[in-house]
This record gives structure tokens, sequence and C-alpha cells, in this order.
């Protein structure tokens, strides 16, 4: 899990939203009536009008991309025969629709099950890591240790730095013959590992910078949720004589919870399709071995050629939907254990 | 998709602010005889050493033509094909003329980016061109560049690794193979570093053993035949006899500084990184230390693909006969002669060849006899797809998941899932 500042959240943001919205007018429909829509509507024109920009605005940005990639994914469109306008020639569309052709090849596919396989352990490799040691430092961090801001500032610097420029600096630390980590190894007289080179030992370099990445936002958002904790409870605590695991336990988990659950949501999500770790790392090398859903879609759509739009297309849809089911399944997990979210 | 769409979109925005509107620069077309004009934008592609000169080159175009503006746009190697296709397949923001890579000519030309040059002003004294050169313009019978610069991969050897091994530079795999022991003992250093992690190095072990990745005239994928396995197989044996050495990621920076340190005797490389390996320890202060041979020969003789770049115009463009002239200027013998005194490039017409200044150079010399027997790859389409389903079994096998047999199979497998129609 890492983050990016610009595009993804706002992305996110729209994926989660999208759930709720579909929730909501669920319900709506079941109570039903015109009448009390009408009211409604002549209750909120005002709300309405507001909304009403950015409605568009978002059917215009993300809702024909997305309409126009599911129409491309039952379709057998590459670069070849989509229509194109070349100097003074018009060449028409010569593609034709298929149906689930598309989806039939991928899913009857090993190389689909492989990449899903090795995603889903990505991801929760991830995640796991990175919300274990977020919440750690930031439970370190929240106490009046001398030096504090330095430290956070420090721990917030990769968060500073661009997701691509790190990866850069991780590749050459990972560089098996004149990278830094091997060259420590050697003065302790183990044997040089090679990082990117080995299928195991690739996943474990990829994950790692990807944990290094994502674990400031970690640290920031269990800060936050840290600090929304009650002093008075930890001191009641200590009077009755709770040790600090006792505390741990009882009342910075239970705290922190609300704001977990969002964070581990959103880090899943953004790990699930983080895309330049792992392409300008390893480019899903060795083989296959690192290769996640997203970079294989990528694979298919620029670097073969011609670009295979359809099948590129059926790929995200499918990663959409993947992570659409998974947001409803942690939703449903989450409101059983009784979190409103 | 929404990736996929976001993803083009932001590389098709990046293609319009590099170009900034350049195609759409010249309205007049000088489509008739006389004087050109307008406005032309030049992709240059070249390395960041390469880059100044050509700028400068494709600038003084404007001192022969006052009337034509030049615009010069310097594109990295890495993303100009994909810039390029989204700028012609949008229809906005191509450039003119663009410094195409051999191999992506028929792919542009398939679909229908290209403009097609026969008789036209850009085709000029054509039997000048060295044979492989041209052939890499060509695709079904017409002809979609020019060729400006050609490379090849030789043999770059330390002289004085190999004489004090008291090892003659080998002239097959096998004698490379039989000479590393003495030059472990001699000098340290290993015989040879294999690059293991770019496909286009399994190239020239795959053609001395008389293979092809393709056989385009009858449509038959031929990787998976018994040089393909026989390539592997060799490549895997050099690492395994310790003759070799490689990576399976930073192969350029590794093998560069290997040989420059004197790391490693040996190393199979291209023209584009003499001055690199020059500026080494080994070769610093001592130029002539620096050998290139030709790539050592498999169990069939010596075969190694040719590279380069050749010069293409958009079919798009505004400006046809102005965009055509350009060609004809970037590979003209006089620029070609340039870039060889300047860049020490080589040369794609046989005449630059014969002068002085050129024959003189000594990178030419060293790579002279090699451009003239370079294989020709499949000039198709889908040539530039083929390198992907090579690197997966390329680290398989070095690595030692996979015997070579079965990696030759599986490269044969991804081959056919990019060529429909072949057998």
């Amino acid at each position: 899990m890492a983050v990016e500042t610009t595009s993804r959240p706002a992305r996110v943001d729209a994926d989660a939203e999208g759930g709720a919205r579909v929730h909501r007018r669920g319900t709506g429909r079941k109570s039903g009536e015109t009448g009390r829509l009408r009211r409604a509507a002549a209750h909120h024109w005002y709300a309405w009008a507001m909304v009403a920009p950015v409605v568009v605005v978002i059917g215009v940005i993300i809702g024909y991309p997305l309409v126009r990639g599911v129409y491309l994914s039952l379709t057998d469109a590459d670069e070849a025969n989509v229509e194109r306008t070349i100097g003074v020639n018009h060449l028409p569309a010569t593609y034709r629709f298929t149906g689930l052709d598309n989806y039939a090849e991928i899913l009857g596919d090993s190389v689909f099950w492989d990449r899903l396989g090795w995603t889903v352990v990505w991801t929760a490799g991830c995640v796991g890591v990175t919300f274990a040691l977020g919440l750690t430092l930031a439970v370190m961090l929240n106490r009046q240790v001398r030096g504090r801001s330095f430290y956070r500032i420090g721990m917030i610097v990769p968060w500073g730095i661009p997701a691509f420029v790190s990866v850069f600096a991780w590749k050459m630390l990972f560089n098996e013959k004149n990278g830094l980590l091997n060259k420590v190894l050697d003065g302790g007289g183990i044997d040089a590992v090679p990082w990117l080179g080995d299928p195991v030992w690739a996943k474990v370099a990829v994950i790692a910078v990807n944990v290094w990445l994502g674990v400031p936002f970690m640290i920031v958002a269990m800060l936050g949720a840290l600090q929304g904790i009650p002093g008075e409870l930890y001191e009641a605590a200590e009077m009755d004589g709770a040790g600090p695991w006792q505390r741990f336990r009882n009342i910075t988990l239970p705290g922190v919870r609300g704001v977990s659950s969002t964070v581990v949501l959103l880090s899943t999500i953004w790990t699930f399709n983080m895309f330049p770790v792992i392409y300008l790392l390893t480019r899903g090398g060795p083989e296959d071995s690192t290769e996640i859903l997203v970079t294989y879609a990528f694979r298919l759509s620029f670097i073969n050629s011609p670009r295979d739009f359809a099948t590129s297309a059926a790929w995200g849809v499918l990663i959409l939907v993947l992570l659409s089911l998974f947001t409803v399944v942690y939703r449903r997990a989450l409101r059983r254990q009784g979190e409103v979210w | 998709m929404r990736r996929g769409t976001a993803v083009t979109a932001a590389i098709a925005v990046l293609a319009l602010t590099a170009t900034a509107c350049g195609g759409d620069g010249g309205s007049s077309d000088s489509a008739g005889k006389g004087e050109i004009a307008g406005t032309v934008t030049y992709w240059d592609t070249s390395n960041d050493a390469e880059k100044g000169t050509y700028k400068k080159i494709a600038e003084d175009f404007e001192k022969k033509h006052p009337k034509v503006d030049v615009k010069y746009v310097h594109v990295n190697f890495g993303d100009a094909n994909q810039k390029f296709k989204n700028a012609a397949g949008g229809n906005s923001g191509a450039p003119d003329v663009m410094r195409t890579e051999v191999a992506w000519v028929a792919d542009f030309a398939n679909l229908g980016y290209l403009a097609p040059l026969d008789g036209t002003p850009a085709l000029d004294d054509t039997g000048d061109y060295i044979k492989t050169a041209a052939g890499s313009t060509r695709f079904k019978g017409k002809t979609y560049a020019v060729p400006q610069v050609t490379d090849t991969l030789g043999l770059f050897y330390n002289k004085k690794m190999l004489k004090k091994a008291g090892v003659g530079v080998p002239k097959s795999f096998d004698e490379l193979k039989r000479s590393a022991k003495k030059i472990k003992s001699q000098t340290g250093g290993t015989a040879l570093y294999l690059r293991g992690d770019d496909p286009y190095w399994f190239l020239p072990y795959l053609y001395g053993e008389g293979g092809d990745l393709v056989d385009a005239t009858t449509k038959k994928i031929t990787v998976d035949d018994a040089p393909g396995a026989k390539a592997f197989a060799r490549m895997k044996d050099l690492v395994d006899s310790k003759a070799a050495v490689t990576d399976s990621s930073d192969g350029q920076e590794n093998g560069l500084k290997a040989f420059q340190d004197g790391d490693v005797a040996m190393i199979i490389d291209g023209p584009w990184d003499i001055a690199g390996a020059q500026q080494g320890k080994q070769f610093k202060h001592d130029k002539d230390n620096l050998g290139v041979a030709p790539v050592p020969a498999g169990s069939k003789g010596s075969g190694s693909p040719q590279g380069g770049w050749n010069l293409s115009v958009y079919a798009g463009t505004k400006n046809m006969r102005t965009a055509q002239e350009f060609a004809k200027y970037m590979s003209s013998a006089e620029v070609q002669q340039r870039t060889t005194e300047e860049l020490s490039l080589l040369p794609t017409r046989t005449s630059v060849y014969d002068k002085p200044s050129v024959s003189g150079n000594a990178m030419v010399e060293f790579f002279r006899p090699a451009v003239g027997k370079a294989v020709q790859r499949p000039w198709i389409a889908e040539g530039n797809s083929l390198f992907e389903p090579i690197r997966g079994q390329m680290d398989a096998v070095l690595a030692g998941d996979r015997s070579p047999e079965e990696a030759a199979d599986k490269t044969g497998e991804g081959f056919r899932k990019l060529l429909k129609d072949y057998k």
C-alpha cells in the first residue's frame, strides 16, 4: 500500500460513494411513493442544484469512460480496427461485438488466476504489514518523547517524495552487484542476495518498498485516531490497575477501530492497483512472478502491438468487479461487528 | 478500463504538451514544386549524449530552407513508441517526422500511421543504402522510412586481460568457455558478462545455432525449434560453468560497470556503449585496450541482430513535402557523415564509409564488417512484441526454474498468442 496524493484518492472515494449511493437508491425505491419524492425535491431543490455540477462532471469524466470501457470489453477492438482519422484518411471502425468472449477467454486461462493469486497475497501482505507498522509507530509517537516532531517529520518524508523517485532509489539499493544492501551484507560476510532476480526475493522486495511508501499515511491516520481517544480513559484504567497490554487491547484498539477500518479499505484498494511500484521495480519479473492484475492489463494494452483495447478493458472491468465485491463484503463484515460506516 | 483510460489520457496530455500543437504548425502545404515552407515537427529519440548534436543538425535545415521552421522535440526512447501511437491514433500532436526504431516501422505502417515514401523526394539515391538497413524500412512491398543509423552487437574485449590470460579473442562460445578458466586464474576476472535481463541479447545465441524467431515468409513460428532450445541451453551453460556472470535486472548498468572495472574480460554490446566503456578505469588512460570483434559463434556460425534508427513521416502531416525533404536531409550522406564524426554512429550509406573522416574512425573500423553481416529481424508488425515472451523464459531458464526445451516451447506458445495467423 502506498499513497498517491492526487487522482487516486478521489477515484477511490468515488468507488466507495458509488457503493453507498447504490445502497441508498435501493432503500429509497423500497419506500417508493412518488409523492414523497416530489416533496423531497420541492423541499431540497437547492441542494439538488448545488450537487448537479458535480454529478455532471463525474458523469462525464468517470461515467462515460466507464461505460465505454465496459462496451469495449464486449468487442474485439484493438488499435488496428478502431475508428481513426489520420490526416485526410478516415478509417472507419471495423471491430465487432463479441459478447462475453473476452471474459470467457480470460477466466479460462491460468494467466488470470495466477496473477489474481499473487495480487491477493501482495495486497494482504502489504496492507497487513503496513497497518501493523503504522499503528505501532503511531502509538510510539503519540507519547511525550523528546524530539517528537522531528520523528514525525522524518516518518512523513517518504510520503513527500514522488513514488517513482522512491522506487528508483530502492532499485539502486537492491542492485545485485553494486547495490548498497548487498554491499552491507557482504561486509557482514553474507552472500549477495538476488533481490530482484529471484522470484521469492523479488516478492519480498516489492512488498518492502510498498510498505515503506505506505507507512507514513498509516501513521498520520492512526495518530489522528489515537488523539481522538480521551486521556481520561487511560487514567481511569491505570487507576483500576490495568497493565499496558490491557490498556492497549481494551482502550486503544476499540478507539481506533473506526478510522482503521476505513484506512484498511482504502489501502487495500490502492495496493490492489499499485502499478508504479511493481512496474518500475521489477516490470513484473523475474518471469511473471511479481506481476499483479493491473500491470498485466497494462502490458496487454501498451506493450504488445497492436494494442489490445478489448482484452485490456475486460481485465479492467474484472478488476473493478473484484474491488467492488471486496468493498461490499468488507462493509457487511464491519456492519455485523456493529460498525457504522 | 478506467485505469487504462486514465493512463492513455495522461500520456496523451504529456504528448500534447511536449509537442505544443506542433502538428498544426504549417498550414501552407507546398504540394507543388518550388521552395518548401512551413513547420516541421521532428521527434528525436537519441540518447542524452547524442541529442545536442541532433538538435543542431535538425535546425541547420532552416539554413538551407529559410521558409521552413524546424521544431525539434526530444522524446525519450522508452516513451517514444507509446507517445507516437497515442498522438497518431488520436490524430493530434503527432510529429511530422520521427526517428523511429527499426522494429517500429512495420508496426506503425501496419496501423496506417506512416506515409509511404516510394516515389517521393524522401527517397534519394537508395542504391547507396546498406542492404540490411534498407530492409527495415519496407513493409508489405512499400517503403515507409529512410534509414539513418545502423547498429549491431559485437564482442567488446579487454585486450590486456586476454593477453595476461594468454588466450586469443574467442571466435565461438565454445572457445570462450575453454578460455574462461585461464582468464579466471590469471586475471581473477570472469570471462563474459551475459545480458540476462534483456531479450534482445537472446538473439546472438539463437542466430548462432542457426535459428530465428519466426519465418515471416511461410508464417511459421520457429523459436521453439531445436535452435531455440539450444540457445537457451547455451546461455544457461555459460552461467553455470562460471564462464559468464549475469543479472536478471539492471544489466545495462551492471554489465558496463563490470567491463569498465575489469571484473569481466568481455561483454556483448553495441556501438552506443563504446564511449561509455572508454570512460571506465580499464580504458580511460589506455583507449587502445578496448577491442571489438564479431559476436562469438554458436554451433552454426556467428550472427547478431540488426538494430538502428530510421526516419518516418507521419501519414497525417499537413506539410507532406516539407516533411519528406526533411527526412531526406536527415538521412543524407552529409548528415550521416556528421553524426559519425561527432557521435561515432554507424552510417547506413555505403558512400559515407569511404570518407576519410569516417573510415578512419576507430568505432567504424570495429563495426563496419559486422553491420554488413547483421541478421535482419522479421520486419512484421508484431516484431517488437515478440520480445516479451522471451524475457520471461530467459528469466526462468537462467534462474534454473525451467529446462531450455520447456522454455523454448513456452516462448513459442507466447508467440502464438501474438501471431494469430502463424503456424
